[in-house]
């Protein structure tokens, strides 16, 4: 990707997981995840934790003192047990959706001995809350459902990993539903896109991104997205997914 | 046997594609993965899985499948619904389990020895 005039490279982790996934481990603190993050050559790292939003204002927070910026956003996992990445463009929608979510999510309690820890800490790492609703279940919107409510709220709509057999929209629905906006496809760092277009010709049509989907705090950047933009602004990473204005990205 | 005997034999809930009720039943195929029931479903089969998804329906049609059977008392989304209806493929219910569902019907095709 070469460089255009007025433009600038970011370097972006577009998914990964903190301390209040119950399945991500307790050292990804705002502050430690932060740290990483900036070690890895991060300019961005987007904040999706299961079916909630709620660590990503002290993520971002942490994050802003050091330069680095937060992209707040969700991972759904849906009814049909297919998982989706949602980002917001503040706060406002983001915690709309939060509320959405859990009261949506099975009322299923967490059990930490065999599910993991999932707490909401603040920018000291200290302990403000433990959700009690087990959040890697499914929440009872089906991937339609979750894609509206996404785009009511003004936010993009990104199926993740859909290479993977585990929870990727191909292997829960076994093709990517017609009518299905999606503003990109996020695709792991087993794949390669143009592995998985010549096996899903239709796939061409889409725009790819990639994040680490990390749980932990060594796996932050082992996998991203280089973004081409002017600013590193809501709207220019809209651009970029839409391909339009000459901004870009291609995945690492 | 026909989709129709089957509504019949289990009391079963016809929601949808009431065209396609007299379709022969060569068998049965349980998963809720649909990539795999693209994979390994065949023609002629039933399809039990609790997945109400409107992608259920194309694939049934794609592999030329009998009929679904939604289990636990779930009944097709509404585009589901109408693409069973425009394709001709039933979409059935029961209140059942998926384990029990499946049970009764491998007896009752042993028994009829389509199995």
């Amino acid at each position: 990707m070469k460089l255009l005039r007025n433009m600038k490279y970011y370097k972006a982790d577009m998914h990964l997981h903190t301390a209040l996934s119950p399945c991500g481990s307790l050292d990804m603190g705002p502050q430690n995840l932060v740290r990483h993050a900036v070690e890895a050559g991060l300019d961005m790292i987007a904040v999706t934790d299961h079916n909630s939003g709620r660590q990503c204002r002290s993520v971002a927070r942490v994050a802003s003192d050091q330069g680095l910026s937060v992209l707040c956003g969700v991972e759904v996992n849906t009814r049909e047990e297919v998982h989706c990445l949602a980002y917001f463009p503040s706060f406002r929608e983001l915690d709309a959706f939060d509320r959405l979510l859990y009261g949506q999510l099975a009322d299923i309690p967490n059990d930490p001995d065999k599910f993991g820890y999932q707490v909401v800490v603040d920018e000291q790492e200290q302990i403000v809350d433990y959700p009690q609703k087990l959040l890697i279940s499914s929440v009872d919107m089906g991937v339609d459902e979750v894609e509206q409510a996404v785009h009511r709220l003004g936010g993009l709509f990104i199926p993740a990993h859909i290479d993977r057999l585990r929870n990727g929209i191909i292997a829960q629905l076994g093709f990517i539903p017609p009518g299905l906006k999606c503003d990109a496809l996020e695709i792991s760092r087993h794949s390669n896109v143009e592995t998985l277009v010549r096996e899903h010709p239709y796939l061409a049509d889409y725009s790819f991104l990639r994040g680490s989907d990390a749980h932990h705090p060594e796996d932050i950047g082992r996998g991203g997205t280089r973004f081409q933009l002017a600013d590193l602004t809501w709207r220019e990473i809209c651009m970029a997914l839409e391909g339009t204005g000459e901004r870009k990205m291609e995945l690492l | 046997m026909v989709v129709s005997d089957l509504i019949e034999k289990f009391g079963l809930t016809a929601y949808s594609g009431k065209d396609g009720l007299d379709r022969q039943v060569t068998g049965g195929y349980a998963s809720d993965l649909l990539s795999d029931v693209m994979g390994h479903a065949r023609e002629g089969q039933v399809w039990i899985t609790l997945q109400t998804h409107k992608n259920v329906m194309a694939i049934a049609s794609l592999k030329d499948l009998a009929a679904v059977i939604l289990v636990k008392g779930h009944g097709p989304d509404d585009d589901a619904a109408q693409q069973s209806n425009e394709e001709g493929v039933p979409v059935l219910g029961t209140t059942r389990e998926a384990f029990e569902m499946v049970g009764e019907l491998y007896e009752a095709f042993k028994e009829h020895e389509i199995l």
